[in-house]
């Protein structure tokens, strides 16, 4: 094919949504390949990987993320069913989570507010700008009630989603390092912590430690994401008005 | 596969009426997984074929992030500005939400009968 043709070839796959959302699938593949090649290494996270080849390919072939997004909103649009999705192994922990009530909710509590605050501490002594800190509050909740609450309370939901993507990677590269340092070896409590941190990049994560590990995520994933949801409303105004008033 | 695909969807959908009508802070999905949670529950739970098919989606729950983390590259000029407060601030909270969380629910959990296997 002369060059001409191949950029016209080119000129109709991009402006049709079957080149970017095969693209996206085979980004993931190849990440998902190299993540079990390297025997599930934590560092070759598989959304790490596969965004960053994804990133690498747009800006080589100079497409913008919305000439992107119209194929690749198909995955996208998958995330609200798999949340729903969540509800099926969380059911079948359903007898250990009722004994285990009160250890979930004072973790859960404890856990979200350390996120948040120490979240908006750290940015704001190093100089962080007041919109990047109402995206950054919500950043370990999952991406569509993180999207939801920033554009509540005045950060921008698109760098929320991504700051969310960038903390799941984050929590589940340091994982096993972290809880073998604590000695952290109960696979409830682990699951937990990497749901309530980290939620769904951290779930699976946890699904690739144990079944238990996974609904436990899934788990605090969910009621992480309706106590943020419902606190920081007003935690935000709290906050800024200790740090501006 | 289809009947379970529709059911979760079904479930979605309840959810986001229920936010609009209700105008909660929840997102649709999140309220969707409460209703099939309850619905589990009534039902004494999921069929086969809604296990295999939640089964099969939840063990690529990573590919599903993947569109929303690629629009990293539209923020790339504040996470230039601002990388030092962004980065130490993921860091540190994710470390200090994680570590908090994981000691605190296995601290409990050792006083919580039949939950002391590691």
């Amino acid at each position: 094919m002369n060059p001409s043709g191949l950029n016209a070839l080119w000129v109709y796959l991009s402006a049709t949504p079957l080149l970017w959302l095969s693209v996206t699938l085979l980004a993931y593949i190849a990440a998902h390949t190299l993540h079990r090649r390297l025997r599930s290494n934590s560092l070759a996270n598989p959304v790490l990987v596969a965004v960053a080849l994804l990133v690498g390919i747009l800006l080589l072939t100079n497409t913008s993320y919305t000439q992107y997004f119209e194929g690749a909103q198909f995955v996208h649009f998958l995330l609200g069913p798999t949340t729903v999705a969540l509800a099926v192994p969380l059911y079948a922990q359903l007898p250990r989570v009722r004994v285990m009530a009160v250890p979930i909710l004072v973790a859960m509590t404890v856990g979200s507010f350390a996120a948040v605050l120490t979240a908006w501490l750290v940015a704001d002594l190093l100089g962080a700008s007041l919109p990047t800190l109402k995206s950054l509050a919500p950043k370990s909740v999952t991406t569509p009630i993180a999207m939801g609450i920033s554009e509540r309370i005045g950060g921008l939901p698109s760098l929320a989603a991504a700051l969310v993507i960038l903390t799941g990677i984050i929590g589940g590269v340091m994982a096993s390092g972290l809880f073998r340092l604590l000695r952290l070896r109960n696979e409830a409590a682990q699951g937990f912590a990497l749901g309530l941190a980290a939620h769904g990049v951290g779930t699976a994560r946890a699904f690739q430690m144990s079944e238990k590990a996974g609904a436990f995520s899934a788990l605090a994933m969910g009621v992480n994401g309706l106590f943020t949801a419902l606190t920081l409303p007003w935690l935000v105004p709290i906050m800024e008005n200790w740090l501006y008033g | 596969m289809l009947q379970a695909l529709t059911q979760l969807l079904v479930f979605q959908l309840v959810g986001e009426v229920t936010r609009i009508a209700l105008d909660v802070p929840i997102p649709g999905p999140v309220l969707g997984l409460l209703f099939l949670l309850f619905w589990l529950l009534l039902r004494n739970g999921p069929s086969h074929e809604l296990r295999l098919t939640t089964s099969g989606m939840l063990q690529h729950l990573s590919l599903f992030y993947v569109p929303a983390g690629v629009g990293i590259m539209l923020h790339a000029g504040r996470i230039e500005q601002e990388w030092l407060p962004i980065l130490a601030a993921l860091l540190i909270s994710t470390a200090v939400g994680m570590a908090v969380t994981g000691v605190v629910m296995q601290t409990l959990l050792r006083r919580t009968p039949f939950e002391n296997e590691s």
